[in-house]
């Protein structure tokens, strides 16, 4: 599948790969390390059109939303974004989402590969709620604009929106250089910035006019790669990597971000009630290499010999100059400081465990 | 795409290159390689003694896509690993010809040299792929 700025990337040097599916730009010709390095210092564009979108309307709504998803919706105001997931009965992520209150809709994102199996477990369970779910990719284009600079970028192409005024997590229709745009003020780098919905049919006039906005402030475009190692830093989890059905908010310590856990009676609560009671007997942890090598997903993790985890993210990453990885380690091991060794082609490298997240952006205000 | 072909070195059809120095031999990966390989971030050289054998896999380049074999264009024993990567593994991108080189050996048999494309060879060969 192509996104809507596909010939757009292919005329203007992206390299490109399958991404779930889709036929993505995985760098343009600066190549990941320097555009990486652009987003934490000024800004990047990303075209991150296959995320999975779906509109929600019906009466029901809220009741339907409470049933399937982990964050308690009766606390997100219109005008509201909130991270969440879908659990199956057990507890294991079916995928992990972001709501969007909209005026008169809910509209919920999720991962491009997951959006078939989303679709149809949220079709599954919408029966007896009174309420509509219908696809909704082809309604707009969704670019993210990351950087220190985003919001100044932005800012000359809104003059009617204040967008100082515009808290994290908060959703805003606006236009951006005349065209109708729904704003978030959200991410997947750690950096301030925004995700934009931008009506069909003026997304590449919005991509150039932003990427010309950007141009003194020095905006690249990014590819995947700059997303993959950016989110990594800020250890923002990755389905597939750190998440996926046989993995639990709790252990992938991301139930104060994504769960209410008292409250509405969503599915795969019980499990993780009984859960979180006992200790997960493994944590996702953040590590970083004590001798130099790049931890690749699948590697072992070892102490005393013995295998106590996988990895499930590894980078060189540009911010720090550090080799860094995320796994699930057994939980007697997970805290920082602790020793680990990481087998890298049968060879046993030092690792140490460290708080996450690897990087803290200073440029939230 | 143009890449840069150093005229004074010879090149397997995986990609490496050999440069005949003080009686032993450089060597290293070509542009076209390094530009595949995009940003390297590790470079897992060879122990200085380890013998080479020509076609075989004789190290690891990690670039931030994944961990790639170079396969050695000729054999013989390493003499030197380039200590710079260690810090700086990406003048393998910004100077592969040049100080991105990756160990130098002592050759075994020079007449492996002679089974290796020269510049113009190599230049008709990425026409070809």
């Amino acid at each position: 599948m192509e996104t809507k700025l596909h010939a757009w990337h292919v005329a203007n040097g992206a390299r490109m790969v399958d991404f779930g599916g889709w036929d993505m730009p995985v760098q343009y010709t600066v190549g990941p390390r320097e555009e990486h390095l652009r987003v934490r210092q000024a800004a990047g564009l990303f075209d991150i059109d296959h995320m999975g979108r779906l509109e929600l309307t019906g009466p029901q709504a809220v009741e339907f939303l409470q049933r399937v998803q982990t964050w308690d919706v009766s606390r997100i105001a219109p005008g509201r974004a909130h991270y969440g997931m879908l659990l199956n009965e057990s507890g294991g992520i079916i995928d992990d989402i972001f709501v969007y209150h909209r005026p008169d809709s809910w509209l919920i994102v999720v991962n491009a590969a997951n959006t078939p199996k989303d679709t149809a477990w949220l079709e599954s369970h919408a029966r007896g709620f009174d309420v509509a779910l219908r696809g909704a990719n082809a309604d707009a284009c969704m670019i993210a604009l990351q950087g220190p600079a985003a919001r100044g970028i932005l800012q000359r192409l809104c003059p009617e929106t204040d967008l100082a005024s515009v808290g994290f997590h908060h959703v805003r229709d606006c236009f951006v250089a005349g065209a109708p745009c729904i704003l978030c003020t959200s991410g997947y780098t750690g950096e301030p910035g925004y995700e934009i919905f931008v009506a069909a049919g003026e997304h590449l006039r919005i991509w150039e006019a932003l990427l010309g906005a950007g141009a003194e402030s020095r905006l690249l475009p990014c590819g995947l790669a700059a997303r993959d190692s950016l989110r990594a830093e800020a250890c923002l989890p990755l389905y597939g990597h750190e998440l996926d059905e046989t993995t639990d908010p709790l252990s992938a310590g991301l139930a104060r971000a994504a769960v209410s856990l008292t409250g509405h009676d969503f599915i795969g609560r019980k499990a993780l009630a009984a859960l979180a009671l006992e200790r997960p007997a493994r944590i996702l942890a953040g590590f970083e290499m004590v001798d130099p090598g790049v931890p690749r997903p699948g590697y072992q993790i070892t102490n005393g010999g013995r295998q106590v985890g996988r990895v499930t993210t590894g980078l060189f990453s540009p911010s720090t100059g550090k080799y860094l990885g995320m796994g699930y380690v057994e939980a007697g091991i997970a805290e920082p400081g602790s020793g680990i060794t990481i087998m890298i082609r049968d060879t046993g490298k030092a690792a140490r465990i460290v708080q996450r997240p690897f990087y803290t952006s200073s440029h939230w205000r | 795409m143009e890449y840069r072909i150093d005229a004074g070195v010879r090149y397997a059809k995986t990609h490496e290159w050999v440069k005949v120095q003080d009686g032993g031999a450089v060597i290293g990966i070509s542009d076209y390689a390094q530009n595949k390989l995009s940003d390297v971030v590790y470079v897992e050289l060879p122990a200085v003694g380890k013998q080479l054998v020509a076609g075989t896999a004789c190290m690891v380049i990690e670039s931030v896509k994944a961990a790639e074999e170079v396969f050695a264009p000729v054999s013989g024993a390493v003499t030197e690993r380039n200590a710079l990567l260690e810090k700086s593994p990406e003048r393998v991108n910004t100077d592969p010809f040049g100080e991105g080189w990756l160990v130098k050996v002592k050759l075994s048999s020079r007449a492996e040299l002679d089974a290796l494309m020269d510049a113009d060879a190599y230049r008709a060969y990425l026409g070809t792929l």
